[in-house]
């Protein structure tokens, strides 16, 4: 029985064709399900293995990227999204996924706080960038996410406002109790390796249970050979792909 | 009781935004200003405790990790002048849509809070600098940081809060009484009202109403100035036409002939007579569709935005892309990819130049690239190709030219509303925006137009857009809709008047959902506001369609009906307000008779004598802003989202190199196994060969778009293309004279290649008369856009080079065409030849293809804008190695620098492997190819001249240094 995820869209996600193509190609049953329909009881997030988080522009980020989205989920999922996680079924954020993870305190959650403990800002460069990066994984965070994943992943990020920024004392906290789950992979100078200007060069996080992982970057934009920027050169692997595997893996023992 | 809340960022966190405004206000040449704070703002009215505001600045509005907030009442708010710091406050004139105010009040309802009445956003500037006066913060106030158009700012003095005046109610209709009135009176009286028609049209319209025996609403009067506008139904494109000039290949006497119709005789005659089977629709809808394979159509529209982007750069391409966007959501269709054409003046220009009332070039370009993408990336529409030319021909008049492509199942765009249909709007709310935009851009500018157009420059919600596609692809997919069209120029008058054409329709303008209470029913009626979709929808059908609209926060309102009885009647509050019949409406309009006579320009035919080293020159015309990479521009637009982009705007080694097209291919195509076709896009433009003739660039502009998707693996015979004109004042005879040149080229060009025109747009009246009386006009500007159907995305090449020791072709032959070229540009050469046309290229193109789909080509690029040499570096550039080329193998002139720079048509270079070359010149037999070179692995380019001796020696570190921009000016 394939793994169902819940693809949450909420007014203004864009990316939420793309991870469902991921997730389909990783073994899942995906539904895109808007917000409402879950404040009106139309779907319930228990019925759910997995849930995802797109990427986009939720309600146009006009009160900064993600802040709305997160307000909404707390608000609307409630209960059931609490136990959902604390049941340690997988959930991931992606983009603007990541943003409203971040701000409604479910990333990186240290010492089971649901406060805002980091955030993540404009870029460095001021400017929306889009380019491919490198993703190294960090095989030794405790988190089902990251298994096995020994080769970089290739990818491309489009976001405006992904630089991770927090102060010092939580910044430590994230690298001690091993919650990067993903770093820019630096070839040359920091820029534009490090696309944005994230400390410690973090692309993506897991909270201390290691089933929430939230990242910037877009892993499922590269999930079939034909979509490598170096195709036309010999590369043809789908990098992106492996992740998804690995949660919907995940999802299935739920 | 009124409210500011203000955040700022935190001290010890870096606010990236002050970084570019410190850079924008040296670039203004603005001494003494050490730092500046921006501080967000958020106005705020209701009866509000203090623990209730920060409730909601913490849960709304700060981000407690980086950002301080303080909230206090309005009478209590100051602001600074002098001593070395002063504050701006810059807030949106009341009614111009706020969205962060929308998402504030959302917000609030969200979480439950009381008492908010209503919400505005605004931002404080505070300027620092012990040398800093008054008037250099005025100045930046005014340059930077607002747009009197849609801003106001203050000078140390706080913001009056910018909450929308609600107006009191208004009188139902005025009535305009015409009879009795003669030419003259009638031409007045459309002046007086901005109504942009002539004499004959009045008098038309005055007939009209003569024979109903009554006088004219103040409704009906603006609905047909803006269905007769020449933005809505291209009058001069529908023109009775007395041309005067030579043939086309411009030896012959001049002739005096009549052109009936530039449209119909020049563009919809060539795609009659190419007459391909796989175009689904051409010129009749929002957006022209063709095929992609048995299940799948594709539809594009290509658009201008140039009047609303000259005075308010970033709304005016904002909602120049929404506007195509829905061009394209009218048919049916899923937006899947954008491009983007921008004309600018030289960002170096200097602010003296500058005719009053013109924005800087450089806040010009700054503002449509942030209008582009905010827009684009929000709707989650991958923007994949396009163009930027800077020329001091736009300085005056930028020109914007947006493009938008989409995927829909064939045979799923319906086009046929029913009595009785309901009439059906989706989308966003009516506001007193973007009155009479279709009759503005249908004028000259010149220093008072922002004054007096100002309301007809919009601000797009890309989010309300979004949502509303959802909901119509819901609905198609449903099939509960006969018909659909977008709300755009012209507003609801000219979209349900449209929709209406065969039928009649009855309207109840009262229903209409508005931003604020006090329009007018004309205003309603006209208002541009964006985001708005019109279906119509049986009966049976509504219900459905409700709940899939409030599933997705889209609001859906039922206007009226179509009647059947012909007649287009608008009711306001159960009065009738309007009346027109659809027959008068949309064919009472009488055919102008216009003048247009085109002479071939006095120049000489002189050869180019290269008065530099041609190493110089090569460096110096990879770093013109018109070559070189515009990566600091691309790469803010998402070109990867729906994941289909599998040829990208950057190719090769870094992803630096250029990309000839790009490839998209829908999501739902993608995702089905076996063979996958795509879908190319590309782009010709080329100006400066029009001063020369017009004709020649029709030809040239053709070839380019069309060699741009033959080069990435496109197949020559399911090539479609659409043409933007944007010109000057069509009633001064030489403007008009070289369109109709122009056109002529674009039919010979067009059956020439077999490519259909699908769609199209003019831009006419590109003209700006300045406050000294001179009159500015653009270069006739002619954008050829190409869609090209690649048969399977895994055989697509690029143009980075791919491996060393392999063989250089050069595919057509190199003639004397260094007039208008780019080297011209660079030395300043007035004279010469524009690219004559290549009848032939087609068949060279086809057996490119082939070669191409056979796995044959390593690497493609176009030869156009520096020659051979430029287009040589930069597949070099794409692929990080060397390469020689001797001239001498060249086929076509003799002389080495034209060899080298000339931009003859028809021409690509290609890379192939050395067990490829024998089948890849069989290939080719019949039309001029050359081995003229290979591949090397010492990362230097070297071209011989014909005698054998260096003509080009250089490193490809230097010459991607010079294309990049590394170091160089920006």
């Amino acid at each position: 029985m394939k793994p169902r995820a819940m693809i949450i869209h909420a007014s203004g996600t864009n990316r939420d064709h793309d991870v469902a193509w991921a997730l389909e190609l990783a073994g899942a049953r995906p539904e895109i399900v808007h917000i409402n329909a879950i404040r009106d009881g139309e779907c319930r997030l228990l019925d759910y293995q997995m849930m995802v988080l797109p990427g986009g522009f939720s309600y146009g980020d006009d009160l900064g990227a993600g802040k709305l989205w997160a307000i909404a989920l707390r608000n609307r999922l409630g209960r059931d999204l609490e136990k959902f996680i604390d049941i340690g079924r997988p959930v991931i954020g992606i983009c603007n996924g990541f943003q409203a993870l971040v701000k409604s305190g479910l990333l990186p959650s240290l010492h089971g706080s649901s406060n805002q403990q980091t955030t993540l800002t404009r870029n460095e460069s001021g400017k929306f960038e889009c380019r491919w990066v490198d993703l190294e994984p960090n095989v030794a965070a405790n988190s089902f996410w990251t298994k096995d994943l020994n080769e970089p992943i290739h990818c491309p990020v489009a976001h405006g406002e992904g630089r991770f920024v927090t102060d010092g004392d939580t910044l430590t906290a994230i690298e001690d109790q091993g919650l990067v789950a993903l770093r820019y992979r630096i070839t040359g100078p920091r820029y534009p390796s490090n696309p944005n200007g994230s400390a410690n060069d973090i692309a993506g996080i897991i909270n201390p249970d290691g089933n929430i992982l939230g990242l910037m970057p877009h892993p499922e934009d590269h999930i079939v050979p034909a979509q490598h920027p170096g195709r036309h050169r010999g590369k043809t692997n789908g990098s992106g792909l492996p992740l998804f595997e690995n949660g919907v893996e995940h999802a299935s023992l739920m | 009781m009124n409210y500011c809340v203000e955040v700022a960022t935190k001290p010890g966190f870096r606010d990236t935004r002050t970084d570019d405004l410190k850079d924008q206000i040296e670039l203004l040449g603005i001494p003494g200003v050490d730092s500046v704070d921006i501080a967000d703002r958020y106005y705020l009215s209701g009866p509000l405790s203090p623990e209730t505001l920060d409730h909601l600045t913490a849960s709304l509005l700060a981000d407690s990790v980086i950002e301080t907030a303080r909230s206090f009442p309005l009478d209590k708010d100051h602001a600074v002048s002098g001593a070395g710091t002063y504050t701006v406050d810059v807030v949106l004139h009341p009614g111009v849509t706020d969205s962060p105010a929308e998402s504030l009040l959302a917000g609030i309802a969200e979480i439950g809070l009381n008492g908010v009445e209503q919400a505005a956003t605004g931002r404080r500037y505070t300027l620092h600098g012990t040398a800093l006066q008054q008037e250099h913060v005025e100045r930046i106030a005014a340059e930077l940081l607002a747009n009197d158009v849609i801003q106001t700012y203050y000078v140390g003095e706080p913001a009056p809060p910018p909450f929308t005046v609600t107006a009191t109610a208004v009188p139902a209709t005025n009535e305009i009484v015409l009879q009795g009135l003669d030419h003259n009176q009638l031409v007045a009286l459309s002046a007086a009202r901005r109504l942009s028609l002539d004499g004959d049209e009045m008098q038309a319209i005055q007939a009209y109403f003569a024979q109903q025996g009554r006088p004219a609403t103040e409704l009906e009067l603006e609905t047909l100035a803006q269905t007769w506008s020449e933005h809505c139904v291209h009058k001069t494109f529908r023109a009775m036409i007395t041309y005067t000039g030579p043939p086309p290949d411009a030896t012959g006497p001049i002739e005096t002939t009549t052109v009936d119709s530039i449209l119909d005789e020049h563009i919809r005659a060539a795609t009659e007579a190419v007459d391909k089977p796989w175009v689904r629709s051409a010129f009749v809808d929002d957006a022209g569709i063709v095929a992609l394979d048995d299940t799948t159509d594709l539809a594009f529209k290509v658009e201008t935005h140039n009047h609303p982007s000259a005075l308010e750069p970033f709304g005016g391409a904002n909602t120049g892309v929404g506007g195509v966007v829905r061009d394209v959501i009218g048919v049916s269709a899923r937006p899947i990819a954008n491009t983007d054409i921008l004309c600018f003046g030289p960002q170096d220009t200097s602010f003296d130049e500058l005719p009053e009332g013109v924005h800087h070039p450089k806040r010009i370009a700054d503002g449509v690239i942030a209008g582009i993408e905010d827009y684009g990336n929000k709707m989650g529409i991958p923007t994949v190709n396009g163009a930027v030319i800077y020329d001091s021909g736009y300085t005056a008049n930028p020109l914007v030219f947006c493009g938008c492509l989409g995927a829909l199942p064939t045979g799923s765009h319906p086009t046929a509303p029913q009595p009785d249909d309901r009439v059906v709007v989706l989308g966003g709310r009516t506001g007193r925006d973007g009155l009479r935009g279709a009759t503005f851009s249908s004028m000259e500018a010149d220093h008072t137009t922002s004054d007096l157009s100002g309301s007809a420059v919009q601000i797009g919600h890309p989010i309300h857009e979004k949502q509303a596609l959802e909901v119509i692809i819901n609905a198609r997919d449903e099939r509960l809709y006969n018909a659909i069209t977008d709300c755009g120029a012209g507003g609801l008058s000219s979209s349900v008047g449209e929709m209406a054409e065969e039928l009649g329709a009855i309207v109840h303008l009262e229903r209409v959902p508005l931003k604020y209470p006090g329009l007018a029913p004309w205003e309603i009626w006209l208002s541009e506001a964006q985001e708005r979709m019109v279906i119509a929808v049986p009966d049976k059908n509504l219900e459905r369609l409700a709940e899939i609209a409030a599933a997705l926060d889209v609001e859906m309102t039922v206007l009226g009906k179509f009647t059947g009885d012909g007649i287009l009647r608008i009711d306001y509050n159960g009065s009738t307000v309007g009346e027109i019949e659809c027959e008068f409406l949309h064919n009472g309009l009488p055919r102008q008779h216009l003048t247009a006579e085109w002479r071939p320009p006095e120049v000489q035919a002189r050869r180019l004598q290269l008065p530099m080293e041609p190493t110089t020159a090569l460096l110096a015309l990879l770093a013109d802003p018109n070559i070189r990479s515009k990566e600091d521009i691309v790469r803010r637009y998402d070109h990867e989202v729906q994941g289909g982009t599998v040829v990208k705007p950057f190719v090769g080694i870094a992803q630096a190199g250029p990309s000839d097209a790009a490839v998209v291919t829908p999501l739902d195509v993608h995702r089905q196994a076996g063979v996958v076709p795509g879908a190319a896009l590309a782009v010709g433009v080329n100006p400066a060969y029009g001063t020369l003739d017009p004709y020649r660039m029709a030809w040239a502009t053709v070839d380019e778009a069309v060699r741009n998707v033959v080069a990435v693996g496109a197949d020559p015979d399911r090539i479609s293309i659409l043409d933007n004109f944007s010109w000057g004042n069509p009633r001064i005879p030489d403007r008009l004279g070289s369109l109709v040149r122009c056109t002529q080229g674009c039919y010979d060009a067009a059956v020439a290649y077999g490519t259909p025109f699908i769609s199209g747009k003019d831009s006419l009246n590109n003209e700006y008369t300045g406050i000294d009386g001179r009159k500015h006009t653009i270069p006739g500007t002619l954008v050829i856009s190409s869609l090209g159907i690649v048969p399977d995305v895994t055989n697509t090449v690029t143009s980075d080079l791919k491996g060393v020791g392999h063989s250089l072709y050069i595919v057509g032959a190199t003639g004397d065409h260094l007039g208008g070229s780019a080297l011209a540009g660079l030395v300043e050469f007035e004279g010469g030849s524009a690219p004559a046309p290549v009848p032939a290229a087609i068949t060279g193109y086809r057996a490119l293809h082939e070669a191409i789909a056979s796995g044959l080509v390593a690497a493609c690029h176009d030869v156009s804008e520096g020659g051979i040499s430029v287009s040589a570096a930069e597949m070099a550039i794409g692929g990080g190695c060397g390469l020689t080329i001797s001239l001498r193998d060249v086929p076509g002139d003799d002389d080495d620098t034209t060899k080298a720079f000339s931009e003859s048509l028809g021409r690509l270079l290609v890379e192939i492997r050395p067990e490829n070359t024998a089948s890849f010149e069989e290939l080719m037999t019949g039309y001029p190819t050359a081995a003229i070179g290979e591949t090397t692995d010492d990362a230097m380019i070297q071209i011989k001249s014909s005698d054998g001796s260096p003509f080009i020696v250089v490193e490809v570190t230097a010459v991607t240094a010079a294309w990049r921009s590394v170091g160089g000016p920006r």
